[in-house]
């Protein structure tokens, strides 16, 4: 099955199609969300208009995460099955990962300015998401760090099965961590129950989210395909000369 | 196990008549923490309160000096290669080198600690917590710097990516051999924390072994 997508002119067949839907996914989700978030749901009773922050916020750090497993599964079926286009999948979603985190934490650290007073506390959550953000960067700066291009793509495919299988082990040694220096209350224990006027815009902006990686992912790859495609025919032509 | 024991034995040895990665990574805890005793301006009950904390940060970050040269010599030697020829397999071969490399840089930190817990005011009522912790943790410490050890292999400006791809696996170790040290300065029971420690000892154990030897694998290819 993998086998069948490793064709890079089968593979853009297939994906590509799905480019202009996942444009117009992103763009009808996102803008009715972002109405629907900026106007027409209701302002919180305690943090008033910064609570739209969260619409913005809450995706990201979904795909935050989204992302990561997203690199995680990919590298695997390219270390696996030696699938050289997986490779490509995965090079592609760390920066965007990586974006994804950052817009994560900026937004995190304004709300947190405006509801807790402050533009960073030493957080369970805010803390594993900065340390998300290095993975991301660790990622990235492995696979450029080789003469050879197939040996980054390795290493960081290796690297992200190592981080994928330390993220909770990280995640749960910080949140014990936190609870230590302070009580939980900075942010809601269980979560409240959400209203559906801003579960509603929630949702959409999750779903917009997902439509622009989705979008931006096959973007990218289909670049990789056709700087490699220009490589070879490079390569072929200074040949033939 | 022949072999096991032959490669702690030749890079012991190379460690012991070489000396620089022993030197350079106690050097450099010593020195960290005398530049902390300055910074923080050596009033002694800060320095006791944070005593744990830096012992810890230094001590993590002297462990990572040598990391780059684990794999290094072998790496351009050629000797990597034989290793990979042998019958033994190669999972085993990294465990004997992160051991050796661990008794070579690792061992030494942990007689320093002591010292520097001296210097930096630590109430010796956590000596022997700090001692135990740091004898559970630094092995963690050695396996996953291991793996990024094999993986950053050949690259360019590999020390500086080592530290980008271990320093965040290294946060579990810093913050449980952290509390486990303080957990004896308040009287609190420690026994939690360092089996913690000893869970991500034999977690790292079982598993880095053979991440780092695919790394290896992967990288001599």
């Amino acid at each position: 099955m993998f086998n069948f997508l490793a064709n890079p002119a089968r593979f853009m067949r297939i994906f590509g199609p799905l480019l202009p839907w996942c444009w117009a996914v992103a763009i009808l989700a996102g803008g009715i969300g972002l109405v629907l978030a900026l106007f027409v749901s209701p302002a919180d009773y305690q943090q008033g208009d910064s609570v739209r922050i969260m619409y913005i916020h809450v995706p990201s750090a979904w795909m935050a995460l989204g992302a990561y497993t997203v690199i995680a599964v990919f590298s695997a079926i390219a270390l696996v099955w030696k699938h050289p286009l997986a490779h490509v999948v995965a090079e592609a979603a760390a920066p965007l990962g990586a974006g994804f985190t950052a817009i994560c934490l900026v937004t995190g650290m304004l709300w947190g300015k405006t509801s807790w007073g402050t533009w960073w506390v030493w957080d369970a959550r805010l803390t594993s998401v900065l340390v998300l953000l290095f993975l991301y960067l660790g990622l990235i700066a492995l696979r450029g760090a080789f003469d050879d291009e197939s040996r980054g793509q390795r290493a960081a495919a290796l690297l992200a099965l190592v981080g994928f299988v330390n993220i909770p082990i990280i995640k749960f040694s910080v949140e014990w961590w936190a609870t230590l220096h302070q009580p939980a209350s900075v942010l809601r224990a269980g979560g409240p129950a959400i209203h559906p006027s801003m579960l509603w815009p929630l949702l959409l902006m999750a779903v917009a989210f997902m439509a622009y990686f989705a979008a931006l992912l096959i973007l990218s790859v289909r670049a990789e395909i056709a700087r490699r495609k220009a490589d070879a025919l490079l390569v072929a032509g200074r040949r033939q000369s | 196990m022949a072999i096991f024991c032959a490669i702690i034995a030749n890079d012991l040895r190379l460690a012991w008549r070489r000396g620089a990665d022993t030197l350079t990574a106690v050097g450099f805890f010593v020195l960290a923490a005398l530049l902390f005793g300055f910074g923080l301006g050596g009033d002694p009950s800060l320095l006791a309160r944070a005593a744990a904390g830096l012992i810890w940060v230094t001590a993590l970050l002297a462990s990572m000096l040598a990391l780059e040269r684990m794999f290094a010599a072998d790496f351009e030697d050629g000797s990597l290669d034989g290793l990979m020829m042998t019958d033994a397999p190669l999972e085993l071969a990294v465990l004997a080198k992160a051991t050796a490399h661990w008794i070579a840089t690792g061992l030494p930190l942990i007689v320093a600690a002591p010292g520097i817990g001296l210097m930096l005011n630590l109430p010796a009522s956590a000596f022997t917590a700090l001692t135990l912790a740091l004898l559970l943790g630094t092995p963690t410490l050695t396996l996953i710097g291991a793996i990024g050890a094999a993986l950053t292999l050949g690259a360019r400006r590999g020390g500086v990516l080592i530290s980008l791809l271990v320093l965040p696996l290294y946060i579990p170790v810093l913050i449980f051999g952290v509390a486990a040290t303080e957990a004896s300065l308040s009287g609190a029971a420690m026994d939690a924390r360092l089996m913690a420690l000893g869970g991500f000892f034999l977690a790292a154990l079982a598993l880095a072994p053979f991440a780092a030897a695919a790394a290896l694998r992967q990288a001599v290819r």
